[in-house]
């Protein structure tokens, strides 16, 4: 069965890392609809997190290959337990008219901050799942929109469960 | 005291116990090659072309187990080695690659001769590091040498700035690896151990495969000593040929698109397999889905844990190291009273032996043309089955796989996960120089062997005195051959017009040629290649050998393993 997946992995914070991991994925013919990569707490490793769709075999496949790099140190998918998604999304919108409160109240529905105003414009920061901020994006008229930017997903595992190096 | 980068690369490379450095010399590796000419600690071996350097260090690392070197220039001279290392890659060959690399600030810059070396062999490489510190040189040659030859083994690249070989520094050579995102597992897990145990004495019908694995984790004695205790079949892949004696009865061959008859039919319908350091490739069990569809349990052993499950879902994963688990399993066979069911065991070899008789690999031997398979017949005969023998790519290397009877590992020297042609040569000469006082034959065809030619030069530069076996066909004989099946034997660039007079090439480098148009004349001309008279000499035998002939028994692509083309079936 084909599921959506989110592989966290923490790697060795080195030039080229980013691109080994991205390397293989196209090489080996992988899913990513998004990938996500910053330094930790400790400097010397990046966290990353991979959002990518693929049957059992193939998630498990990736995984593998993922662990086989020699920079990866650790690779857990996120999917597997519980866990906390997170994605940023700044979208600018057309605020004029009637449409200016309109967009405003829409913002505040899904909890949406206006962090910067125009005469004729709101940039609208939110943050959820994915699946939040595509149901922003429905929820307005596509018309209104300018400009959108979305981080990608961040996860976390729920409770005791962790990445640790 | 303070040394300059180039001396680092010269005693981190003596510190490994490097024999032989196969490289061509260029601007950004000229501080490299300087330290070179003050040291003799290893010997440098000059190729004529990069992609030779590589081969000749991948051969050296496949007959001898250690880490094979290659060192080259930036730019062309990165782009040139990438198809050697591409070919070490696919076969999991631990060689170390030393690029040269424009000075650091002039990285990014579109300098002369530069290429991104790191972000070209990235794929295929195990690994591969630019070094922008001449502090880290040191450091960094250790992890390479110990990530090339560890857990399953692969191509390194080293990518050295030309001032970082200038810039000065103490040479500390680290006595130990330590690195937290790089531990391979060695040793199987015990209770799939059990597991595995108890499915092997189960099988009614069993079978054991192994793949190049086994020759290159060095467990050829064990998986002998198994075979044997179990009473059991067993068949190697293309690149596990002499990880079980080939003449021994228990083995069937070689499997796969090319593989005995007797080999595919056991695979298909045995109910237990063991596979041992191999990986289901596409050439070896033809359709996964044709496969799947008799019902049998899978023992899985493989030191990648990625290769396991890749292609064909097994029922016992064993991760670790060939030879540790292989030691692990006799152990547990040992103790244990149960013994496989003898009749049902016995029921078995009787089908096998019933598959045997088809005696797949017979071919026709009347006639006035040479047969290939008749040329590598006597050649085993000639040396007496203990050459070391490389191959190109194509039919000639499917016939010397076939009919040269590996009973050693590390004999049989090819490309096969990537197919390269052009590889025969440079393995010879990599093989040689490795072992001098041995027989070395490279089988190869009229049509591989004009892919490195420029390599007789260095064999006279160093008197390596391989036997070029040359089944020359005039075509491109594998091509022709799928051309004849499957495109209406429409030969489409497949014929070798022009060729040179391959005696007279042989001459113009300073070897000995030789032509042979008729069978009765194969033997005593071997013979005389591989007498004492020439035992110095590099000999280049063209075998004029039949055009038609095609390699037999052959599973199409997409078919299944049990559905094989024979010989006198056409």
């Amino acid at each position: 069965m084909v599921r959506r997946h989110i592989i966290s992995l923490l790697m060795e914070n080195e030039a080229g890392a980013l691109s080994r991991v991205a390397g293989l994925f196209s090489a080996r013919a992988y899913n990513i609809e998004s990938l996500t990569v910053a330094p930790t707490e400790d400097a010397t490793l990046s966290r990353m997190t991979i959002v990518t769709v693929g049957s059992e075999e193939v998630i498990e496949q990736i995984t593998k290959q993922l662990n086989k790099l020699v920079d990866v140190i650790k690779v857990m998918d996120l999917t597997e337990g519980s866990h906390i998604e997170r994605e940023l999304m700044l979208v600018k919108v057309k605020a004029v008219g009637a449409g200016r409160e309109e967009m405003k109240r829409t913002a505040d529905i899904f909890r949406g901050r206006i962090i910067d105003v125009t005469d004729a414009t709101y940039t609208i920061e939110l943050t959820g799942t994915g699946s939040k901020l595509d149901a922003f994006l429905e929820a307005i008229d596509p018309v209104f929109i300018i400009e959108t930017v979305r981080t990608g997903a961040s996860g976390i595992g729920r409770g005791e469960r962790s990445l640790k190096a | 005291m303070e040394v300059t980068g180039a001396e680092i690369v010269v005693r981190c490379l003596a510190e490994e116990g490097v024999e032989f450095v196969f490289g061509y010399p260029g601007g950004a590796v000229l501080n490299i090659y300087d330290a070179i000419f003050k040291q003799d600690k290893f010997k440098h071996v000059l190729v004529r072309h990069e992609q030779a350097a590589v081969h000749a260090a991948d051969a050296y690392a496949r007959a001898t187990g250690r880490v094979g070197v290659a060192l080259v220039t930036s730019g062309p001279g990165v782009t040139n080695a990438v198809t050697g290392i591409a070919t070490a890659y696919m076969d999991s060959i631990p060689i170390v690659v030393i690029s040269g690399q424009v000075p650091t600030p002039a990285i990014g810059l579109d300098a002369f001769q530069e290429v991104d070396a790191v972000g070209i062999t990235r794929p295929c490489v195990k690994h591969n590091f630019l070094v922008k510190d001449v502090k880290d040189l040191a450091a960094t040659f250790k992890k390479a040498f110990h990530i090339a030859a560890s857990g399953r083994p692969g191509p390194v690249l080293i990518d050295v700035p030309k001032d970082v070989t200038a810039h000065l520094t103490e040479f500390v050579y680290p006595a130990t690896v330590e690195m937290r995102s790089y531990n391979p597992v060695v040793k199987g897990h015990s209770g799939q151990l059990k597991r595995a145990v108890q499915m092997l004495l189960e099988a009614k019908r069993p079978m054991i495969y192994a793949g190049g694995g086994v020759v290159l984790g060095d467990a050829a004695p064990q998986l002998t000593e198994l075979t044997r205790l179990l009473g059991f079949p067993c068949t190697n892949t293309l690149m596990g040929l002499g990880g079980y004696p080939a003449t021994d009865r228990q083995n069937l061959g070689m499997l796969g698109m090319h593989g005995t008859y007797e080999a595919n039919m056991a695979m298909q319908h045995c109910d237990v397999l063991l596979a041992v350091g191999a990986r289901f490739d596409d050439r070896v069990i033809g359709n996964p889905a044709h496969f799947a569809r008799e019902q049998r349990r899978i023992i899985h052993i493989d030191v990648d844990p990625s290769s396991i499950s890749k292609r064909v879902k097994v029922d016992v994963p064993i991760v670790g190291d060939v030879k540790n688990v292989l030691d692990d399993l006799l152990a547990l066979l040992k103790q244990s009273k149960e013994k496989n069911d003898a009749a049902a065991l016995n029921a078995w070899w009787t089908q096998i032996e019933l598959w045997r008789s088809k005696d797949c690999l017979k071919y026709n031997r009347n006639g006035s043309i040479i047969k290939p398979q008749y040329v590598v017949e006597k050649l085993w005969e000639v040396t007496k089955g203990d050459a070391y023998v490389t191959s190109d790519v194509g039919q000639h290397q499917m016939w010397a796989a076939q009919y040269y009877k590996f009973d050693k590992p590390r004999r049989w020297i090819n490309s096969g996960g990537l197919g390269t042609m052009g590889v025969g040569l440079p393995y010879a000469m990599g093989v040689q120089l490795a072992f001098p006082d041995a027989q070395v034959a490279c089988i190869t065809g009229e049509s591989s062997i004009q892919m490195c030619i420029q390599e007789l030069s260095t064999c006279k530069q160093y008197r390596i005195p391989v036997k070029v076996i040359t089944l020359n066909n005039r075509y491109m004989g594998m091509v022709r051959q799928w051309q004849e099946f499957f495109y209406g034997s429409r030969y489409a660039e497949s014929y070798m017009e022009s060729l040179p007079d391959f005696v007279k090439l042989a001459e113009a480098y300073g070897h000995v040629g030789m032509r042979i148009d008729k069978p009765e004349d194969v033997e005593a001309a071997l013979k005389e290649a591989f007498s004492p008279a020439l035992k110095e000499r590099l000999v280049f035998m063209d075998f004029q050998t039949d055009q038609t002939e095609n390699v037999f028994p052959m599973v199409e692509g997409g078919k299944g393993l049990s559905e094989m083309i024979l010989a006198e079936e056409l």
